[in-house]
């Protein structure tokens, strides 16, 4: 999956395609990190930063440099990371690692309009390639709210940043929500696009990172037994959900308006259900499988009456997991006349030979059950039963379950006879417990993509095309809302609206309790 | 952990009571992907378990700690059945006394996972040819020490490397990973021809003459050993024309690393747990193509200078 480093000049003869112990450690580098005191910054792109450099997988003089609207020193910044890495890194605290890292930490303040702060920006890149060695390669992270990406990038260019010679590189790194709706996302591209050649726009979907989803491409392409029922023969319908148990917690600001179906089925859910239906790509050069999952998309359709094909809800009042918990519409900052969706169903149909006839049904909520993502698929039932009617009762359908959190794994249910006399097959389980095997080498999807971004490697990075396509597919959802009632409330801790159930019953088919 | 004693006992009800020990502990779901075959003494078991079960968090394995007793008597098998509690498998500390050390792989055959991959670990002293050992025979990885061996600690490494067979490895060789990582991202950046190249260690350090030998094997280029107070490898230098690229590590823990017209920088290279190591080890259990060739040019005469 990974190519070998190019070596434009010489080959390596320390590199050997054989060696597969050595790790890939990406050259020499730095990331520029906007946004530093967001709980991004800290609970996830620092830690996994420390995390890297822990595993011996960033160059020797990487360095981080923070910008801010603070007065701060560098040795502020320094405090700061440090704290964020005590707290939330994955792997053990040591001190030569911390010091391998702390002399390339640097402070920028100011404001994102604010040109003084952008040159003393570039002199500080300048200083860094001469004194730590980065060799004039630079990450740009946009943590920050996407409203100031297009500010952001124009001060970059503005300022002479975005300038490489020779092999150097720039790169700029953004996370979600890439726009609200096709035109927005356009818009937000362009923005970027003047700025940056595509293949240097890193977009982060930090799902796509996970190992699990990861594993879906090899559950699939490197087995045998599984492909031949992939599709619409055997399969019945496909399942996607991705649940939350919390509320919108602090994001009030944030999610009011944008809702369930922008938050989560436009990226997660959507590149999820790509990468389960897509067909097989020639290769897993990030080309190849783009491809393939651009195809998916393009052939992902919405049935005629989206009044009865999806649903949307908002949590209510209630008990959740042992514990009182206030409704959506009482959450603070939240307008007590939002319409913003806090559940969101879509049936979805793939018009192609492999899954014609064969419903992807996508859902996500907060306040719900449980903690839970996986895609389901749920096969059909056996042509003929050779067995009576009693004895086959409690037997569904067979399903394939990939987990992909929490408790990563794949769970298999099928038929099993009772032990007994009497003939009576009922649903067993098998699993297995991905989490389980490899959990210690398993690194946080943000050091996946993190070390990704600083090789220039994006098989696992959204391209625009998608980001486009998917809000071509949510788009007519969205507007249908928009025009016709509002969401339905639902009890916090359960599985969702009435009308969930309702439009999966139309079909005469339930949802599975995850 | 639950711990079962089984004395006097053989291996089919070493077996039934993995069975119900499974069972006891509701079935969990167990994805265990390899036996791993721990042969040690008593006095090196404790220690040997602890790193397994270290490693086993990445590796779910059967674990079967063998260990020898005294060949002479009737003879006894008895053994420590037990899952659960910071395993993530199903382990068990056997013991064999009298006739039957002479025929461990007899206890340990029946014991195998069906299917899925051996592999054989001696944590101290191994058989001069593991491959050929009746425990070796079983495994497709075997995996020795030879730095922490008791006897023969200069000689170990070369005949480990002149009894190479497909399979082996080395603790030894596991330990360079991160030297080797770092000598090779320093080539990618800087992709000059090296013209020489020093390895600097205490005086008996087979991964030392391990880094020698990958660097003469790959460089084409004759290396200087030369000894150091330690800890382990001290300082290795590529010598280039543009000057040299030296990773200088004389604590064991932070290292320098300087390289052609960069500034120096320091660098996190701590030496590893065995449990890392072990980790490391299991993750790929097919042939080592690398240590089969840095292998061979160790066992090979010393060319002359």
């Amino acid at each position: 999956m990974t190519p070998p480093p190019p070596s434009p000049r010489r080959a390596n003869p320390l590199r050997d395609p054989q060696d597969r112990r050595l790790p890939r450690i990406a050259g020499p580098c730095g990331l520029v990190l906007f946004g530093v005191t967001g709980d991004l910054s800290r609970k996830k792109v620092m830690p996994a930063i420390y995390d890297l450099a822990n595993r011996g997988l960033l160059p020797p003089g990487f360095s981080l440099v923070g910008f801010a609207r603070r007065d701060w020193a560098d040795q502020d910044f320094a405090q700061i990371v440090h704290d964020s890495v005590k707290e939330h890194a994955r792997t053990e605290f040591r001190e030569e690692v911390w010091k391998q890292l702390a002399e390339g930490f640097r402070f920028v303040p100011g404001d994102f309009d604010d040109d003084a702060a952008f040159d003393q920006l570039r002199r500080t890149i300048h200083e860094l390639d001469e004194v730590r060695g980065t060799d004039g390669n630079h990450a740009f992270y946009l943590a920050i709210p996407p409203g100031f990406f297009g500010t952001v990038a124009k001060q970059l260019k503005e300022h002479g940043l975005t300038d490489t010679d020779g092999d150097s590189w720039r790169r700029v790194v953004i996370e979600k929500p890439f726009g609200h709706d096709l035109a927005s996302a356009r818009e937000l591209n362009a923005e970027l696009d003047g700025v940056f050649p595509p293949e240097t726009i890193f977009r982060i979907d930090h799902y796509l990172g996970k190992e699990t989803v990861q594993n879906i491409l090899a559950t699939r392409f490197a087995n045998n037994m599984f492909e031949p029922l992939w599709n619409s023969n055997y399969v019945d319908h496909v399942q996607i959900t991705m649940a939350e148990d919390v509320g919108i917690g602090g994001r009030a600001g944030y999610y009011d308006g944008i809702g369930a179906a922008r938050d989560v089925i436009q990226n997660h859910l959507l590149q999820l259900m790509a990468l389960v239906a897509m067909e097989e790509p020639t290769s897993f050069e990030p080309e190849a499988l783009r491809l393939e999952k651009q195809k998916l998309l393009a052939s992902v359709t919405l049935p005629r009456r989206l009044d009865l094909t999806t649903a949307r809800g908002q949590y209510l009042a209630g008990w959740s997991g042992g514990e009182k918990v206030r409704g959506f519409l009482e959450e603070e900052g939240i307008r007590r006349t939002s319409t913003t969706e806090t559940y969101a169903a879509v049936t979805l149909h793939v018009e192609n030979r492999r899954w014609a006839g064969v419903p992807f049904y996508l859902r996500t909520g907060k306040r719900l059950g449980r903690r839970v993502t996986e895609v389901a698929v749920v096969f059909k039932r056996a042509p003929h039963q050779p067995f009576s009617e009693t004895a086959v009762e409690e037997l569904t359908h067979n399903v394939l379950v990939i987990r992909v959190q929490p408790d990563e794994g794949m769970t298999l249910r099928f038929g099993s006879k009772v032990p007994g006399t009497a003939m009576e097959i009922r649903d067993v389980n098998m699993d297995f417990a991905y989490g389980g095997s490899f959990t210690e080498s398993s690194p946080e999807a943000y050091e996946r993509l993190i070390l990704d971004v600083l090789l220039g490697d994006p098989p696992l990075f959204p391209r625009h095309e998608e980001v486009e396509l998917s809000w071509q597919i949510l788009d007519p959802v969205l507007e249908h809302w928009e025009r016709k009632g509002k969401p339905e409330p639902y009890a916090s801790g359960t599985w969702g609206p009435a009308s969930a159930d309702a439009m999966l019953a139309r079909d005469g088919r339930t949802w599975r309790r995850p | 952990m639950t711990m079962v004693e089984l004395l006097d006992t053989t291996s089919s009800a070493i077996a039934a009571e993995f069975v119900r020990s499974r069972t006891r502990a509701g079935s969990p779901a167990m994805g265990m992907v390899m036996t791993l075959v721990i042969v040690v003494d008593e006095d090196d078991a404790e220690s040997a378990m602890t790193a397994a079960r270290q490693a086993s968090a990445e590796h779910p394995a059967r674990v079967l700690g063998v260990i020898l007793g005294d060949g002479r008597g009737a003879p006894v098998v008895n053994a420590q059945v037990g899952t659960g509690s910071g395993w993530t498998g199903e382990t068990a500390l056997i013991r064999l006394r009298g006739e039957v050390t002479k025929h461990p792989e007899s206890v340990v055959l029946p014991l195998l996972l069906p299917d899925s991959p051996v592999a054989v670990w001696w944590p101290t002293d191994a058989p001069a040819d593991p491959a050929r050992d009746p425990l070796g025979a079983l495994a497709q990885r075997r995996i020795t020490d030879s730095a922490n061996v008791s006897r023969k600690k200069s000689t170990a490494l070369r005949s480990q490397c002149a009894a190479y067979t497909r399979g082996n490895t080395d603790l030894a060789w596991t330990r360079l990973t991160p030297w080797r990582a770092l000598l090779a991202s320093a080539l990618d950046q800087h992709p000059v021809k090296v013209s020489g190249a020093t390895v600097a260690a205490e005086r008996h350090n087979p991964s030392a003459d391990l880094l020698a030998a990958w660097l003469e094997d790959r460089l084409r280029v004759d290396v200087t050993r030369t000894t150091t107070e330690g800890p382990g490898v001290t300082e290795v230098v590529l010598e280039t024309k543009d000057g040299p690229i030296r990773i200088a590590r004389p604590d064991g823990v932070l290292a320098t690393y300087s390289s052609p017209s960069h500034p120096d920088r320091p660098i996190a290279l701590r030496r590893r747990e065995v449990s890392e190591l072990l980790a490391e080890e299991l993750r790929r259990l097919d042939e080592d193509d690398v240590y089969a060739a840095t292998a061979r040019r160790l066992a090979k005469p010393r060319r002359r200078r």
